[in-house]
């Protein structure tokens, strides 16, 4: 079987509209889906989740969120920490006052006030485009950390400063707290990755992707055309809130169990997302996966490599991680600014043609 | 070409569009100075004149984009308040621009489908999970789509990148956009500008028959003259923002001071 779309003939425009319009892909998507679910919890450990998948799986989220915003929609956010933080501090906030509520709600939830905020902050978009929106989104930043920092209601008067997530099972498996097993904690995220994926996928190729995408490219035209801009960027900014409001409340309530909101939050935060997305592909919800995995895996092997393999001391390879990842951005961004995603596009784009390249 | 002589008879039509005592002004500079003209329904209706002489404002100020100082707007019987673009788009008012204003991160079909945008309204949470309603409408659009497509002959060039296309088949391309909004008129901000003549006749071709076969409104800026004569019914001509000359397209080429001001000058195109 050869890997093309000819002798594979769409006959009616749902088909033209599928997904995945080429056969091999197609079932590499499924086999990748059914060993995600089927295998993974399997032979996953406290190592692999803790290190790469929970990370991977909740930065993908994050990432997705941030693509259908700057990538879609054409909006530049630097707040995407702030932004994970709201989520983070709702979760916590309802998984404290409604104890009996369902861990899967509180996190939908927590997306859907992020969404709320995130509204709020985008409501400057209307007025202000590229760096000055940046600038704003990074007031944003900021202030939401400064917020939840100084309000004590929202770490519920804790000594700490901090905020604990309770133990919450589903289906009498825990999913958070310090028993939680590997094997639950991936699945509960993988849950949510599985159905935010498949909704970001919908939404970016309908009605509502396109009047992203128009703003995006050119939103004089755009507007002639007749969307609504206000609208429309208000609708990105929600749902890219959404989105990054649940993964700050996994990120929270799954993986770090207790969060210092500077640390966890911060400004760092929003430009590690914001790398993922570059590095993945502007527009690309599997380039945001790429962006994720290369993010947090990369780390991961040059300390592998560096503390396991020649044994260095571990400051020295913590400093020497950020060189090589930050040398790794430089270069991407010279070498293809389109990122991983349209790397993997041109490798697919040859394999198409081949056997006979003309 | 002369056919729609023919077939319709556009100067007994009521007029589409009234333009009345219409100034614009950008700080010091004059664009329009009180210009008054009306578009019938289902003319072509050229508007000609040298370079800077406000024929694009003109065209901005039809579909919302400028808000003119003074004057009124009469659109389908009514005195337009002041509306955004987006508004006036819904109200059938469609456009092209002298620079290609593409998607260009979208593919051909893309690029068209957003031409009915304005048409589609399945909800948020139905496209989210791609339910029925969304999934229709779509197909539905598609459809339509895939007719201006086939009527523009660019099938080969559907999935194309837009900003790939050579400079005339993106005219084209925009034409679409404007197209599948079915618009009751058209703006067409110098379509032809920067082709060669088969692309020409191509695209005066298209504009003809969108004309005929729907009935379409056309406002069309256009720089070459004999495209001008052949396929308009009326003609309004500019000259540093005011109007000079206004007929048909033998009036107006006999007219001295349109003779004067406009065809004597030599353009770059
Ligand atoms: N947004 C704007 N701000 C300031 N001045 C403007 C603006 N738009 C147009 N003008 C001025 O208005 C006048 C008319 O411009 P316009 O673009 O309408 O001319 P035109 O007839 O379309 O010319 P061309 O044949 O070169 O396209 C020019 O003097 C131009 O500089
Ligand atoms: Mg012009």
């Amino acid at each position: 079987m050869f890997y093309r779309e000819s002798g594979d003939f769409k006959t009616k425009y749902v088909d033209d509209n599928q997904t995945f319009p080429i056969k091999l892909d197609r079932l590499g998507y499924y086999a990748i889906i059914a060993i995600a679910f089927l295998v993974v919890p399997f032979v996953i450990n406290d190592y692999w989740a803790n290190a790469v998948m929970v990370p991977f799986l909740i930065l993908s989220i994050a990432a997705i969120g941030l693509n259908i915003l700057i990538g879609y929609c054409g909006q530049v956010s630097l707040g995407t920490g702030g932004f994970m933080a709201v989520g983070a501090y709702a979760c916590y906030k309802l998984m404290t006052s409604f104890p009996e509520m369902s861990i899967f709600f509180c996190v939908l939830i927590s997306g859907g006030i992020t969404a709320l905020v995130g509204v709020l902050f985008g409501l400057p978009s209307l007025r202000i485009k590229g760096f000055y929106l940046a600038v704003a989104t990074l007031a944003a930043q900021f202030f939401l950390v400064w917020l939840f920092n100084k309000v004590p209601w929202f770490y519920n008067y804790s000594a700490s400063g901090q905020i604990n997530a309770p133990e919450r099972a589903v289906f009498d498996f825990l999913v958070t707290g310090p028993n939680a097993t590997a094997a639950s904690k991936y699945l509960f995220c993988l849950v949510f990755v599985f159905i935010l994926a498949w909704i970001a996928r919908n939404l970016t190729r309908g009605r509502v992707g396109r009047s992203w995408m128009a703003i995006r490219d050119m939103d004089i035209a755009a507007e002639i055309i007749g969307v609504n801009p206000l609208k429309t960027k208000l609708s990105a900014f929600a749902v890219s809130s959404f989105f990054i409001g649940i993964a700050g409340a996994l990120f929270f309530s799954v993986y770090l169990g207790a969060v210092e909101v500077g640390e966890a939050f911060g400004i760092t935060q929003s430009f590690l997302v914001l790398f993922m997305v570059i590095i993945g592909g502007l527009g690309s919800i599997f380039g945001s996966f790429a962006g994720a995995a290369f993010l947090v895996l990369m780390p991961v092997f040059l300390k592998n490599v560096m503390v396991g393999g020649l044994g260095w001391p571990t400051d020295i390879a913590a400093h020497l991680e950020f060189v090589i990842v930050g040398g790794l951005i430089v270069f991407f961004l010279i070498v293809e600014p389109h990122g991983l995603a349209q790397l993997w596009r041109l490798a697919k784009e040859k394999l198409r043609l081949w056997p006979f390249p003309h | 070409m002369a056919a729609q002589n023919a077939t319709t008879e556009p100067s007994s039509k009521a007029p589409i569009m009234e333009m009345k005592n219409i100034t614009l002004r950008f700080g010091g500079v004059t664009a329009i100075e009180n210009i008054s003209f009306d578009i019938r329904e289902g003319e072509v209706r050229a508007i000609i004149g040298p370079n800077g002489a406000g024929k694009s404002s003109m065209l901005n100020v039809i579909n919302g984009f400028y808000h003119p100082q003074e004057g009124e707007i009469w659109f389908r019987g009514a005195q337009r308040q002041s509306s955004r673009p987006h508004e006036i788009a819904k109200q059938g008012v469609a456009r092209t621009f002298q620079n290609i204003a593409l998607f260009k991160g979208m593919s051909t079909l893309d690029n068209i489908m957003s031409g009915r945008l304005n048409k589609m309204n399945s909800n948020m949470l139905a496209q989210a999970v791609w339910w029925g309603p969304a999934r229709n409408e779509e197909i539905r659009h598609r459809e339509a789509v895939e007719k201006v497509i086939d009527f523009l002959e660019i099938q080969h060039i559907r999935k194309t990148p837009v900003g790939r296309l050579p400079y005339g088949l993106q005219k084209r391309v925009e034409l679409g956009r404007a197209l599948a909004a079915e618009p009751k008129m058209l703006l067409l901000d110098e379509p032809m500008a920067g082709m060669n003549v088969e692309e020409k006749e191509d695209m005066s071709r298209f504009i003809l028959d969108v004309n005929n076969e729907f009935g379409t409104t056309i406002v069309l800026i256009e720089h070459d003259m004999s495209v001008v004569m052949d396929i308009s019914d009326r003609v309004v001509v500019l000259d540093y923002g005011k109007k000079i000359g206004d007929g048909n397209p033998d009036e107006v080429r006999s007219d001295q001071a349109v003779i004067d001001a406009y065809l004597g000058v030599s353009h770059d195109d």
